[in-house]
């Protein structure tokens, strides 16, 4: 055994919560009732986080208000970036919702908002990146 | 054909966008050389709004800023070989063509050679029915607002090869705006798939203008921009084998970057293997964004595959009215005030209309109309904050309650409540299909002057 085995260990056991901001940035566009949402890395870490944490069942979960009928998580790994497609969760869409924002543009910044629990060794460096 | 590399920019990405984009963006084009100038104006309901002004006034029915847009850059434009595609036409590309006649004559300009794609619209009675039975839908044909095909590139490029200066069109598919340059600059075949899915794709980075040069992106101390006040808008530079650069007119602020590119290369994509349009099935799974100099990137690695068999279409026709009112409430319990006039709106109107109630400062936005994240205690503390209700009804009367409510909490609502404004407009829904491409007669013509 190692040295470096029961501190990794220690390390991957504690974890930190933190929004999605940390980790990435975020546009949201529409089409009909679908909102797609996408979530770029801020790095090569950050992307093998998101691809863990950021999966189509806890953006369902985070987004449960809005009853998805369906999320599709696209990963594109060459620009270390992924696609969420939320379908039914614009309440008709831009000339049904009663929602001021009927586009949902802001809901980028929902997903932004979700809270995930990051490696604390991790989490100890990644504050929102000036860049 | 041409095997120069191409320049295309793009200095509007909606209609209502800043107009004061474009000159220097025709700068930029001159001093490479040449190259053309597009207009992305139209969004899903705009076209539904500008066959109303055209209903009203049979010479309206265009982009309402076209002179805003054309007027300033027309001259040079038309004196540096700069060509001008633009969807501008909206409802009414033929009276578009006229105002841009009649832009030049007032300048002491010669006119221009236009171009106008037609046979998106779909609103003869005919072709309504022919729609409505294709939706399997039971609306009434004197409902219905405006019906409109998404074209492609084909005519754009055929308009340019016949010389066209300026190509004026309605509904157009946004990227078709530079894949029908890049058609008839290169001489690309139309089933040359790799090549029109990197036309398509250039033609996605532009068509929502600055939102690929640091529009819609900037989050202070996260994501800075510099000169928000005058961002550049876009330009690609295409060589003859599809792979192109995005970078931005000169002398402006904004940010082109691997992230701004990389918001701009997802907006409004589902699969990122299959992005359709009129044109082409474009694949952008394989990207790649690198970053070439400053405020410029190269987009490599897009490919694409074989179009869509037909053609979408949107149908707008009229559903009712919006009524809409807000109120607001500052200090002590503010929150509180504010939740307590809606909920006594609910108890007066509710049983009339489906409501919608926000708590602007509190929670609004993220909710969903049915009010379930609200219920979840979902708000955020805030003591300046607006109390908004809005309802939607076939019948204006019941639409307009929805103003008169809250407009009486000035005196029988809680304690302080100011500033109500209202608003009460008709709405409009849009029905979507796709139709056999024989179905729809696309074509270009040249137009004339018509002297008064």
């Amino acid at each position: 055994m190692s040295m470096e085995t029961p501190n990794k260990a220690a390390l991957t056991l504690s974890t930190t919560e933190l929004p999605l901001y940390h980790l990435g940035h975020s546009r949201a566009g529409d089409k009909g009732n679908t909102s797609n949402i996408s979530l770029i890395a801020w790095d090569s870490e950050c992307f093998a986080l998101l691809c863990d944490l950021a999966t189509e069942a806890r953006v369902a979960q985070w987004f449960s208000h809005r009853h998805p009928t369906r999320v599709t998580r696209y990963l594109l790994p060459k620009i270390e970036a992924m696609n969420f497609v939320l379908e039914g969760v614009l309440d008709g869409g831009v000339n049904d919702a009663l929602n001021l924002d009927t586009h949902g543009k802001g809901l980028s910044f929902w997903l932004l908002d979700m809270p995930v629990l990051v490696p604390s060794d991790i989490a100890s460096r990644l504050t929102i990146k000036p860049d | 054909m041409n095997q120069k590399n191409l320049f295309v920019g793009c200095a509007t990405g909606f209609s209502g966008d800043r107009t004061d984009g474009t000159p220097p963006v025709v700068e930029t084009l001159i001093s490479l050389g040449g190259g053309v100038l597009t207009f992305e104006t139209l969004a899903e309901r705009t076209l539904a709004l500008a066959q109303i002004e055209k209903r009203k006034n049979a010479l309206t029915g265009y982009e309402p800023l076209l002179d805003d847009l054309v007027a300033p850059v027309l001259s040079r434009c038309l004196e540096n070989n700069i060509r001008i595609v633009s969807n501008f036409g909206a409802a009414n590309p033929q009276a578009a063509a006229q105002r841009i006649f009649a832009l030049a004559r007032a300048q002491g300009l010669r006119a221009p050679r236009i171009a106008v794609v037609q046979g998106d619209d779909l609103t003869r009675p005919e072709q309504l029915q022919y729609l409505l039975k294709r939706l399997g839908s039971d609306i009434d044909p004197a409902r219905v607002v405006s019906a409109n095909a998404y074209l492609g590139a084909q005519q754009i490029s055929e308009a340019l090869q016949d010389q066209a200066e300026i190509v004026v069109t309605g509904r157009v598919s946004d990227p078709s705006l530079t894949l029908g340059p890049a058609l008839a600059h290169f001489g690309w075949a139309l089933d040359d798939w790799h090549k029109l899915g990197c036309g398509t794709m250039a033609g996605h980075m532009l068509e929502c203008g600055t939102q690929v040069s640091g529009g819609y992106f900037c989050v202070p101390g996260q994501k800075p921009v510099d000169g928000m006040d005058r961002i550049g808008f876009p330009i690609a530079e295409i060589d003859s084998r599809g792979n192109f650069h995005v970078f931005k007119a000169f002398n402006t602020g904004g940010r082109v970057d691997h992230r701004t590119a990389k918001e701009q290369l997802l907006y409004e994509v589902h699969d990122p293997a299959k992005y359709l349009t009129p044109d082409v099935t474009a694949d952008i799974t394989q990207v790649t964004i690198t970053e070439t100099a400053k405020d410029r990137v190269r987009v490599d690695g897009v490919t694409g595959h074989v179009r869509p068999p037909e053609l979408k279409v949107n149908v707008c026709y009229d559903n009712g009215w919006l009524g809409e009112a807000e109120i607001s409430y500052a200090g002590f319990q503010a929150k509180e005030r504010a939740m307590l006039a809606g909920e006594t709106i609910r108890k007066r109107i509710g049983h009339l209309i489906d409501l919608r109630i926000d708590i602007i400062g509190a929670l609004s936005i993220f909710g969903d109309d049915a009010g379930e994240l609200a219920s979840r205690g979902f708000s955020a503390p805030a003591n300046d904050v607006r109390l908004r209700v809005a309802g939607v009804h076939l019948q204006k009367e019941l639409a307009e309650k929805v103003l008169r409510e809250v407009l009486a909490l000035y005196c029988c609502g809680p304690a302080g409540g100011g500033g109500v404004r209202t608003s009460l407009r008709p709405r409009l829904d849009t029905l979507s299909c796709t139709i056999p491409r024989e179905a729809v007669p696309a074509n270009y013509t040249i137009v004339t002057e018509h002297h008064a």
